[in-house]
């Protein structure tokens, strides 16, 4: 291992989501939060939680495992708050984990069997000691096609 | 960027858009010295302040348009290809102004070619034409100055330097946050002048304060809805004057945000005067209600949409000269665009008298487009042909041409115009013109909302688009009909079209469209209903723009959050008005047309009932007219004497009569029933008194019982019908008999005709009460063949609406019998129009009064027997 001025260490915001671990850039993570009282938006791609009202914001749900193509495990979701172009969304998570600092020279490249719909926001995965951990990039996560919804 | 670049450049661009108006308005008008005086005045200044600041390409081109204005001031002739040069390089300053912004630096380059040109103007025919300007100055009175009198240079100077009116005159535009430096010139002196107390302020400034009042209005919506669920809280004394506080500050900082829309015009008429000499045409271009104004956000979202359509009339609407003369039209085009204020709107109307619509055209190319089929295509009316311009992606221009631009239609206008939540329309005449109507919300950020439930979720419906609520009901006015599958809404006379909102939005609603909530909602020119299953109340809303990922849901046009914390979607009425299909609209006009006279019988037999409890549960109900006054007495008042419960009532005593055993209260509010007849009244003792209601009067069940007439269903319950003419005697017996008995006159007789036994048991104690004897029978055949028994009456009475003969074919065979053809025949109906008035007169009848009317009734008696009690 080199000495500590050379590394590099990244911070990611942990979640689970569907039994697979996720890492977040902690510099695009807002907050984390319990969405209350959310409303459905009918019409809306199904990628579309909902919306709620976050201190006066209007903040819009992502369903991640939609997203992601994961089943959602546990009872009540917790987000993680993000923000792209001026506008809030939410992430809809399983759980939080915790804020994990990591070597950003251990970062690897998606593997090659990697889900498509995963390969397709993430921009590489972290070997843990018991699992892998899939760093998401938000920006690609938020690109959700909007046309979708107005059938 | 330094602040004074900044500001310069802001400035300069200003005066820069008012010199273009300027020019072009000069050319029109080439002697009015005044604009030209502004005009150099303002490319002086620029001048000045260029070199001031150090912009030396900038200080060339100012230097070198100013000496061509110096010398259109000594007498140049300002010949178009001048005005064009100068305007190209009021252009040319722009861009460079632009660059700057940018850079914070002049761009490279030198502008040798306009210089030039500009130059070579100027010195072109030095030995200008006799200027009266310019005589003037060397005119000399001949003689001393009186006092009072100004000496000719002063004069001269305070002319030129008189402030001419801006066509923008409001200053609260926002760029700059500090006062200007005074080292400006001319410009300065002429704001202080004008006594205009204004400041610049930023744009930034401006939005962050709408914000914060918009969450302060967010607030005080959540506090009054706390407030609402306590009743009694001292926090409502305050909390109402916070409330003004907040509408007013509201109000005030909308204020700021408002433009006239002038701004948005004032390139224009340098806009048409190029396209005149692009497209060889001659277009006269009238701008009304400049000082119209409406928010910056609005404004700022139309700039567009006008532009275009201005160009796609010049291009393509109207013609070339020589066409328009051989069409008999004056050679010179006209455009028009006026903008005002109505209901809650801008209005915006665009016309110009050039070739309209070519409505072939659209047609095939909608066709052509699969948007209709020709068979459908075939039912549409012209107008509805012309609004396929709006759809996407459908520009008909044949060439496309430079001006207008490529494929960009009026469905983008549309789509502009919609994302203000705005509605365009169009009207067009094929060889006299096309005119749009856009007509677009004064602001975007707070609106009336009507908060409506479906399926449990919330929504908001904009107020303004609201023309009425109604609840559907069968047999009401308000009915749900059908054509083929779709339901419309029978609205009076209206049959629109219905959009179920569960059904537009997916959720599971309810099915049944009996009984549930129709908001009537306007856009444009349509009209149509929309069905929820509930309706709470209007709040004002902050609305919040939708997110990116939700933008293109068309049903909605933005989010709120409300009083109580909770976000709901806006819905937006132009969405909701695009579901409808042209099918739909079709089978909906072939519907009216065939509906000619179609009698609303149905309507025919409604009466108003009072509704009220005495003795039970059930309901029982009285006919309104009967009742000449609801009253709830204090049961204190109540005094029982010689066995019969009675109250002092207007300075009489007055019995009260009970229908049941139960009697009146001991104490509390007694409510009553109260029947007057002249100087006499009486009170019938109820329970409780429910309602007034207006309902068919069916007796379906009679009763053997005294003092009810039978059950009907009234409001959906068995209700009982109560026979007024039983109780009255109760109270005085002689009720019904003449008060003056001592005066045997002469008694007139009354045949009264009606098929419903309720209305003869009713009307016969009244008559009688009036002092005629009368003689009751059900149907006009019986009456007929008592008149064939040369039985004699004074008068006869006599239902409009009974089978096999009716009222009208009654009183005609009366008059044709000489036997009776003097008798007077009264007709009462509760159908009164004028229409039946006509009918009746036509028939012979001596008046028609409305069923239920008592007093009319008497009235018409007396009037046509000469006698009976007054009533």
């Amino acid at each position: 291992m080199s000495t500590e001025t050379d590394q590099v260490f990244n911070e990611y915001v942990t979640a689970m989501v569907g039994g697979q671990l996720f890492g977040l850039p902690i510099r695009r993570v807002q907050d984390v939060f319990l969405p209350d009282r959310v409303t459905k938006v009918p019409l809306a791609s199904p990628e579309i939680g909902g919306l709620i009202n976050l201190r006066g914001r209007i903040v819009t749900l992502v369903d991640l495992a939609h997203r992601l193509g994961l089943t959602r495990r546990g009872e009540t979701p917790m987000a993680i708050g993000v923000e792209l172009a001026g506008e809030s969304y939410g992430l809809l998570i399983d759980s939080i984990g915790e804020v994990m600092s990591l070597d950003a020279a251990a970062l690897e490249r998606n593997p090659i069997n990697l889900d498509a719909r995963l390969a397709a926001v993430s921009t590489g995965v972290y070997r843990l000691e018991a699992q892998l951990l899939l760093v998401l990039d938000v920006d690609r996560v938020l690109a959700i096609d909007a046309s979708a919804a107005a059938a | 960027m330094d602040d004074l670049l900044r500001e310069f450049v802001t400035e300069t661009n200003e005066s820069l858009d008012v010199v273009d108006v300027e020019l072009v308005r000069f050319e029109q008008d080439p002697n009015n010295a005044l604009i030209l005086n502004n005009i150099f005045r303002l490319v002086h200044t620029i001048k000045g302040t260029c070199g001031f600041l150090g912009l030396p390409r900038l200080e060339m081109l100012a230097h070198a348009a100013e000496s061509l204005m110096g010398k259109f001031r000594d007498g140049l002739p300002a010949t178009r290809e001048a005005v064009t040069v100068i305007l190209a390089t009021i252009d040319r300053i722009k861009e460079i102004l632009a660059a700057l912004e940018r850079n914070q630096a002049e761009p490279e380059g030198a502008d040798a070619d306009l210089i030039a040109d500009l130059e070579r103007l100027a010195d072109s025919v030095q030995a200008a034409a006799p200027h009266t300007a310019v005589a003037a100055t060397e005119q000399v009175l001949g003689r001393p100055l009186r006092p009072g009198e100004v000496p000719l240079e002063e004069l001269e100077r305070a002319f030129r330097e008189t402030p001419v009116d801006q066509p923008t005159p409001r200053k609260q535009k926002p760029e700059s946050a500090e006062e200007r430096p005074k080292t400006e010139t001319a410009k300065d002196d002429e704001a202080t002048k004008a006594g205009a107390q204004s400041i610049r302020v930023t744009v930034d400034t401006i939005e962050q304060l709408m914000t914060m009042v918009s969450e302060l209005v967010l607030t005080r919506n959540q506090l009054l809805e706390i407030v609402r669920r306590h009743d009694d809280s001292e926090f409502k004394a305050p909390l109402q004057r916070l409330s003004n506080v907040t509408a007013e500050l509201q109000e005030g900082v909308m204020k700021t945000r408002m433009q006239p829309i002038g701004n948005a015009w004032q390139k224009f008429p340098r806009i048409i005067r190029d396209l005149c000499n692009d497209l060889g045409k001659e277009i006269e271009l009238e701008l009304q209600g400049a000082e119209t104004e409406l928010d910056r956000q609005v404004l700022d979202l139309i700039k567009d949409p006008l532009t275009h359509m201005l160009r796609n009339s010049a291009d393509h609407g109207l013609e070339t000269p020589s066409e328009r003369r051989a069409a008999g039209k004056p050679p010179q085009g006209h455009i028009r665009l006026a903008a005002y204020h109505e209901g809650g709107q801008i209005i915006v109307q665009f016309s110009d008298d050039g070739r309209g619509l070519d409505t072939a055209r659209i047609k095939a190319k909608a066709i052509s487009q699969g948007l209709i089929s020709e068979a459908d295509a075939e039912k549409l009316s012209d107008a509805q042909i012309h609004k396929f311009i709006f759809a996407p992606g459908f520009s008909t221009a044949r060439t496309v041409t430079s001006v207008s631009g490529r494929g960009v239609g009026m469905d983008v206008v549309r789509s502009n115009i919609d994302q203000i939540g705005g509605t365009i329309d169009v009207k067009s005449v094929a060889g006299q013109g096309a005119s749009f109507t856009i007509k677009i919300p004064l602001t975007l950020a707070i609106i009336a909302a009507l908060i409506v439930d479906v399926a449990g979720n919330r929504f908001a419906i904009p107020q303004v688009a609201v023309v009425e609520l109604v609840r559907a009901r069968k047999g009401g006015d308000h009915r749900i009909e059908r054509i083929k599958d779709t339901a419309v809404l029978r609205l009076r006379d209206k049959l629109l079209p219905l959009a179920r909102l569960s059904r537009l939005l997916g959720i599971d609603g309810k099915d049944e469209l009996e009984g549930g909530f129709i908001v009537v909602t306007q856009v444009g020119s349509q009209t149509f209903g929309i069905v929820v299953d509930g309706v709470f109340h209007t709040e004002e809303i902050v609305v919040k723009p939708m997110s990116s990922k939700l933008r293109d849901i068309p049903t909605f046009s933005g989010n709120t959050i409300l009083g109580d914390g909770s976000v709901i979607m806006i819905v937006d009425p132009n969405g909701v008005a695009r579901s409808f299909g042209s099918t739909v609209v079709s089978q909906m006009a072939t519907a009216e047309r065939a509906q000619p006279q179609r009698q609303e019988k149905a309507d025919a037999d409604t009466t108003s009932l009072l509704m009220f409890r005495a003795g039970s549960s059930q309901p029982k109900a009285v006919p309104l007219s009967l009742i000449t006054r609801l009253e709830e007495i204090d049961a204190r008042k109540i005094e029982l004497s010689n066995g019969r419960h009675m109250v002092q009532y207007r300075g009489q005593l007055m019995p009260l009569v009970s229908m049941t055993e139960a009697g009146v209260k001991n104490e509390g509010a007694q409510p009553l029933l109260v029947f007057s007849d002249g100087q006499r009244s009486m009170a019938l003792v109820v329970d409780e008194i429910v309602d007034i209601v207006d309902d068919h009067l069916d007796i379906q069940v009679a009763s053997a019982t005294p003092g009810v007439l039978g059950s009907a269903v009234i409001k959906g319950s068995a209700t009982e019908i109560i026979d007024v003419a039983h109780f009255l005697p109760l109270a005085f017996e002689d009720w019904f008999r003449r008060k003056d008995q001592t005066q045997r006159r002469r008694q007139h007789s009354v045949l009264l005709v009606d098929d419903s036994p309720f209305f003869r048991n009713m009307l016969v104690p009244v008559l009688q009460a009036a002092g005629y004897a009368v003689t009751a029978v059900g149907s006009a055949a019986e009456a007929l063949a008592m008149i064939q028994q040369d039985r004699v009456f004074d008068v006869t009475i006599t239902d409009i609406e009974m089978a096999d003969m009716d009222g009208f074919e009654l009183a005609e065979a009366l008059r044709a019998d000489e036997r009776c053809a003097a008798m007077p025949v009264i007709a009462l109906s509760s159908q009164v129009s004028p229409e039946l008035i006509d009918r009746g007169r036509r028939a012979g009848l001596a008046d028609y009064v409305a069923k239920f009317d008592r007093q009319g009734l008497i009235a018409a008696l007396m009037e046509q027997a000469g006698i009976g009690d007054a009533a």
